[in-house]
């Protein structure tokens, strides 16, 4: 029999109370836990997807809704730019890589993306089966598109217009599947990749008539577009210059993902200090309640107190069994609200995943989350203070006063 | 062996109580007498070092209390004092055995499952060992808490009221109980009462008389 075990007999004697008490502490703590794990689960997806993305070009409007876009495939563009453009500015002494995407149909939801193979390379993507697109009309699908689909290697498949799910199908868009990618954790898993003269023969196809001429259709292929570029800068110097110039100097937009990310963040940040000043409301409601539930377990027990005092058991044992009570309240509802925080940003990540959003995941470790059984014990142990007190100071006269 | 010789003790209030010296040696039966208030319960506490005296000498179990600082006290109590105090405190989140079990958590020592079952048979209550308190009889709760205070089989054996709420066949019974018991373990029998009974059922027993007016403005 030690302290750890009698004080847990203890405990449990006042089955009722206890389990309220290790509810509330769990409440606030998972709510605490969850903000901290789903924050940075967030942030984790988005530097993934952003991968060393320095800048993102394309057409004049919202800057965050560019990255939105073009680089989480959440949002959908402000709209497309000229091929000529993008080509001159790949020419630019500060661009040290430029990827071009175009979009514009999707695959049940999923994004129809039309660039090049440096696209998944940007993202060390490794193909499961198949292999690369090698002409247009081929693609690549991301893992949670084939898994989504059901289609396998050489199957075909229409892509349909528009970014969102429906859309009219395009009869003459028939692509087929040349190779699966493997789950890599971030956008690609939902998109379907495929060459960018694909998306323009689609287009082409959709406004041709059988009375064109080879005039009209040099000229379609002059007005080529792309919908937006991702640029990697050749030096650092080129974040200072080189988004000027093109906001400046060009019809394009440029937008740096880093600003847009961190003012993203800070706009969801209010929603996060609410839910974590919820928790921390709770916290204080449970540590009231502890607090209440010891003090009057050390009314209750006065008798049983002071004659373990008359038995010999040191003032600092018998304040130390009230501390230990408070202590396997903080073990257990620190244990629960873990696990409850860490199923709930899993059920947030199932849910996100089924609207083809973000890549999280909810059983990963969050380092930041060391602060909840540190919090936990803070409450327990500012809760059990007086009490424990109140019992290493316990007077055992009253024990030996007959009345 | 308890010896007093000039005890006294001050209130922090600052009252003075002066006590009667008295000499029990080892395995005789002390009797203290007095109504309420009359001081019994302080020089329990004394004997039980749980109070410290303010002047005077005080021997008990071959061990001068004075000589003990706080935790050694706390220390010598567990080993050496057996308290079965009026209203038993019997621990109602613990079954018998792990009441009898606390004996040993408040000493420091690893708990002895079969001292403990030998306890409870010696008073004839070792079927109970798995019941709640609030599952006893009196007569039964009493009995456990004896086996409690007998457990460490300590040399003295300090008894508060033990007759307080009992019809004169069962007084006696509980008394004779007592002595047996206390006799067993070689303890000397330290018993507070007020109940005229008691002086009756231990004739032999010495007496230290308490009164009320020797306690001034009692506490």
């Amino acid at each position: 029999m030690t302290v750890f075990t009698l004080s847990w007999r203890y405990l449990w004697s006042r089955p009722l109370a206890t389990a309220l008490n290790l509810l509330l502490l769990a409440l606030g703590l998972a709510s605490v836990a969850f903000v901290l794990i789903a924050r940075d689960q967030v942030e984790r997806a988005f530097e993934r997807d952003l991968a060393g993305i320095d800048l993102v070009v394309g057409a004049k409007g919202s800057p965050m809704q560019l990255i939105l876009a073009g680089v989480f495939h959440l949002d959908v563009p402000p709209g497309n730019i000229a091929l000529a453009d993008v080509q001159a500015l790949e020419q630019h002494p500060q661009v040290a890589q430029l990827i071009p995407l175009s979009l514009g149909d999707n695959l049940q939801g999923f994004r129809i993306v039309g660039t090049t193979v440096a696209y998944p390379q940007h993202y060390a993507a490794k193909l499961q089966q198949g292999a690369w697109w090698a002409a247009p009309m081929e693609a690549v699908l991301g893992a949670q598109v084939a898994r989504a689909t059901g289609l396998v290697l050489g199957q075909a498949f229409f892509g349909a217009h528009g970014l969102g799910q429906g859309g009219m199908a395009h009869d003459e868009a028939l692509y087929r599947v040349t190779g699966v990618l493997a789950p890599c954790g971030c956008v690609l898993d939902r998109l379907v990749l495929t060459a960018t003269e694909s998306v323009w023969k689609v287009h082409d196809d959709m406004h041709a008539t059988d009375d064109m001429t080879d005039e009209d259709r040099e000229a379609i292929a002059a007005d080529r577009e792309v919908t937006v570029a991702l640029i990697r800068y050749n030096s650092p110097l080129a974040a200072v210059s080189l988004p000027r110039f093109i906001n400046d100097s060009t019809a394009l937009q440029a937008a740096a993902p880093a600003v847009e990310i961190t003012r993203l963040l800070s706009m969801v940040g209010v929603g996060t200090r609410v839910f974590q000043g919820l928790g921390v409301v709770l916290l204080g409601v449970a540590a009231l309640s502890v607090f209440i539930a010891l003090w009057s377990a050390v009314r209750e027990r006065r008798g049983d107190l002071a004659m373990l005092r008359m038995l010999g058991a040191s003032p600092l044992k018998v304040g130390a069994l009230l501390l230990c009570e408070a202590l396997w309240l903080a073990v257990m509802a620190c244990v629960l609200g873990l696990l409850t925080a860490h199923g709930l940003a899993a059920l947030l990540a199932e849910l996100l995943m089924a609207e083809q959003s973000l890549a999280l995941s909810g059983w990963q470790w969050v380092h930041t989350v060391v602060w909840v059984p540190v919090l936990a014990l803070g409450v327990a142990l500012l809760a059990a203070g007086l009490p424990a007190l109140s019992a290493y100071r316990l007077d055992v006269m009253p024990l030996l006063n007959s009345r | 062996m308890i010896q007093a010789r000039g005890v006294a003790f001050a209130y922090p209030a600052g009252q003075l109580l002066c006590f009667d010296d008295v000499s029990v040696e080892q395995g005789g039966t002390l009797l203290l007498r007095g109504p309420s208030g009359s001081g019994k319960s302080t020089w329990l506490a004394l004997v039980a070092g749980l109070l410290t005296p303010s002047a005077g000498v005080l021997r008990v179990a071959d061990q001068d209390l004075a000589a003990l600082n706080r935790s050694a006290r706390d220390h010598w109590r567990a080993r050496h004092v057996g308290f079965l105090p009026q209203k038993l405190h019997l621990s109602d989140a613990l079954t018998v055995a792990d009441n009898l079990a606390l004996v040993y958590f408040a000493a420091g020592l690893p708990v002895d499952r079969s001292a403990i079952a030998q306890g409870l048979a010696a008073l004839g209550v070792a079927d109970l060992a798995n019941r709640k308190p609030t599952q006893l009889s009196g007569g039964q709760a009493q009995r456990v808490a004896l086996a409690r205070a007998l457990l460490l089989r300590p040399r003295v054996v300090l008894v508060d009221e033990p007759t307080a709420s009992l019809d004169d066949a069962a007084c006696a019974t509980a008394l004779q109980r007592l002595q047996r018991s206390a006799q067993a373990c070689g303890a000397t029998l330290v018993v507070a009462t007020h109940d005229a009974r008691v002086l009756q059922a231990l004739p032999q027993a010495q007496v230290l008389a308490f009164h009320a007016s020797a306690v001034g403005a009692a506490a």
